[in-house]
């Protein structure tokens, strides 16, 4: 597990022993490898590159060639305990349509997205009025494949419009440890570089929670809300 | 049966025909029976001592059971020996291997050729209309015979692959795998088209005789080459064609004739002079038939994914070739999402390659590893070494 990328070991942590899992934009299959070896789940894939999907072949993973615009379309409700987007989210063209999808695949989603509210991002347009390069938005505008960035804010805003409840949330940072957080603190939307969220449907008639610490590690501090 | 007769040295290959007694007739969709039924098979390898190591390997249109030995009418290697044999993906020293010649062909299985024990004539017109599941039953009915109960994989590709999505539809508890390659769920319009181009080049050659051209003493030969020339270029790609041949002439200038003038033609006329040496008129009118009757969907209430309904536990691999545009892409894709809609895993890859319809029988790395990265992993998850 060492050398896996600082998202995937948290996602580990998350998923439980032997539960049906569907990676959109699996890459090369590390991730569904590593839940297959480690947590012993059905998993699927879906990637769009050949290079990719030859990949996750060679592995022996079970993955489809596709767009997770338009195939997940195509699974039928509740067909897994969880769906996985790394990474990938503002990458989409429909976006909102997706996370919805996702959820409606699915039990619970484990997103990730870059957060475009980081104080680095905000002090990048601020100070040189050019578009930011950072750790999770490596690429200049010109080459990035992320077409709909939001921010913390923007992201727990859509979640409430889709009905979406934040089970987990927790902030990573490229080679330090995740750190669970509150996405809904207005400091952590200039903290956070890359948070990742467990999200889950409402349910009729129950309120919201707190998110739980569902990532192993204690909070460093006690959670305010 | 007739005795197993090793062919190769490098694997233990045997086979013969298999006579089902007229007690055990052939229940054919169209409602009819056939009776005696034989089948002609070769296998390759050994059945394990817990017979998980069968794979049976369903065969194209035009293909046969001489899957990976010499053919014992062109003496040409066998038409997937570039995937099947020593050390390639479907391996004799690891699986049992199987490849039985489809009702209605012409290579030992009882077709429109064989005798019909009622007039002591060939079948000729006589011989049922068959389908893929009639195709798919006899099989089964093999593999029973064999004292196989579930096949590690069925694999096949175009015509081979809808065999392989009817055994997943119609024995899912005997299938542990499955492989679909460059097939579709149903014979488009298009399909359809040209089949019927075939068929009646091959009834508008006046040694048909109705059919009854065996009996005759005469063969079809010219109808049946035409029907051959113009499938053929529905398995190549137009760059393939271009890239093969272009404009180039046979000889120095142009004959100002009929004559074969250009590569393309000389191609075509070839492949269709040598395909009526190893191959019946009413054999490829019966087997396309069976192929335009094929819609999988149209046997579930036009739903696909209930035809999958029952293979939850069985792990498919569907490959589709990018310039494969007799069963397009698109095919492939309604295949898995039918799949996906059901429940079933999946794995689903379009190899790009130029070569047209006719590459899964090529050599395309791709498909090589393709087939190799899910059978292995097939082979673990059986447990077989």
């Amino acid at each position: 597990m060492s050398g896996a990328r600082e998202d995937f070991r948290e996602i580990l942590t998350l998923v439980r022993p032997g539960a049906r899992v569907l990676d959109v934009g699996c890459g090369e299959g590390e991730l569904l490898e590593l839940l297959t070896r480690e947590k012993g789940v059905d998993g699927q894939g879906l990637e769009i590159s050949p290079e990719g999907v030859s990949a996750c072949l060679a592995r022996g993973l079970a993955v489809v060639q596709g767009d997770g615009d338009r195939d997940l379309d195509h699974f039928p409700t509740r067909a897994f305990d969880y769906a996985i987007l790394s990474k990938t989210l503002q990458q989409m063209r429909e976006p909102r349509h997706v996370l919805s999808e996702l959820l409606r695949i699915a039990e619970q989603a484990v997103v990730s997205v870059p957060n475009f509210g980081h104080w680095k991002v905000r002090w990048a347009l601020l100070s040189r009025g050019r578009m930011p390069e950072t750790g999770a938005l490596p690429e200049p505008w010109w080459s990035t494949p992320n077409i709909h960035l939001c921010t913390l804010r923007d992201f727990t805003a859509l979640c409430d419009d889709l009905g979406l409840r934040i089970d987990a949330c927790a902030s990573l940072a490229e080679g330090k440890p995740a750190r669970p957080i509150d996405p809904r603190q207005p400091i952590e939307n200039w903290r956070a570089e890359t948070a990742l969220f467990l999200l889950s449907r409402k349910q009729e008639g129950r309120a919201e929670t707190a998110p739980v610490d569902l990532f192993g590690d204690p909070p460093a501090s006690p959670r305010k809300r | 049966m007739t005795a197993q007769v090793p062919i190769t040295a490098a694997a233990e290959t045997g086979g013969g025909v298999w006579r089902f007694p007229a007690d055990r007739p052939l229940r054919l969709d169209s409602g009819a029976t056939l009776a005696p039924l034989e089948i002609a098979y070769n296998t390759y390898g050994r059945l394990n001592a817990e017979r998980s190591n069968a794979v049976l390997v369903c065969h194209a249109l035009t293909g046969d059971q001489h899957m990976a030995s010499t053919h014992p009418v062109t003496g040409k290697p066998g038409w997937w020996d570039l995937y099947v044999g020593p050390g390639r993906p479907l391996d004799p020293e690891r699986h049992f291997i199987i490849c039985s010649n489809v009702v209605g062909g012409c290579m030992g299985t009882t077709g429109p050729a064989s005798i019909d024990p009622a007039t002591g004539q060939p079948y000729g017109l006589k011989f049922p209309v068959i389908t893929i599941a009639d195709m798919v039953r006899a099989q089964a009915m093999l593999i029973e015979a064999l004292g196989i109960e579930t096949l590690f994989a069925a694999v096949g590709g175009s015509m081979g692959g809808m065999q392989v999505l009817q055994w997943a539809a119609d024995y899912p508890e005997k299938l542990f795998s499955a492989v679909c390659i460059a097939a579709a769920a149903r014979h488009s319009a298009q399909n359809i088209a040209f089949h019927e181009v075939g068929r009646q080049a091959i009834m508008a050659d006046p040694n048909w005789r109705g059919g009854a051209y065996l009996a005759a003493g005469v063969r079809p030969d010219k109808g049946l080459a035409v029907a051959r020339m113009a499938a053929h270029i529905t398995y190549l790609s137009e760059s393939a064609l271009q890239r093969k041949f272009g404009r180039e002439l046979q000889r120095d200038g142009l004959s100002w004739g009929f004559d074969a003038d250009f590569q393309v033609e000389s191609y075509l006329r070839h492949q269709g002079a040598s395909f009526v040496d190893r191959f019946d008129a009413n054999s490829y009118l019966y087997i396309t038939r069976a192929l335009d009757y094929f819609d999988l969907a149209g046997q579930f209430d036009g739903v696909l994914a209930q035809a999958f309904r029952s293979a939850r536990n069985v792990k498919f691999c569907v490959l589709s070739f990018s310039s494969d545009w007799l069963y397009p892409t698109s095919e492939s894709r309604d295949i898995v999402r039918a799949l996906n809609g059901a429940g079933c895993r999946a794995s689903f890859a379009e190899i790009v390659t130029d070569k047209g319809h006719d590459a899964f029988f090529l050599d395309e790395p791709q498909l090589d590893q393709t087939l190799r990265g899910f059978l292995a992993a097939q082979a673990q998850a059986r447990g077989l070494s």
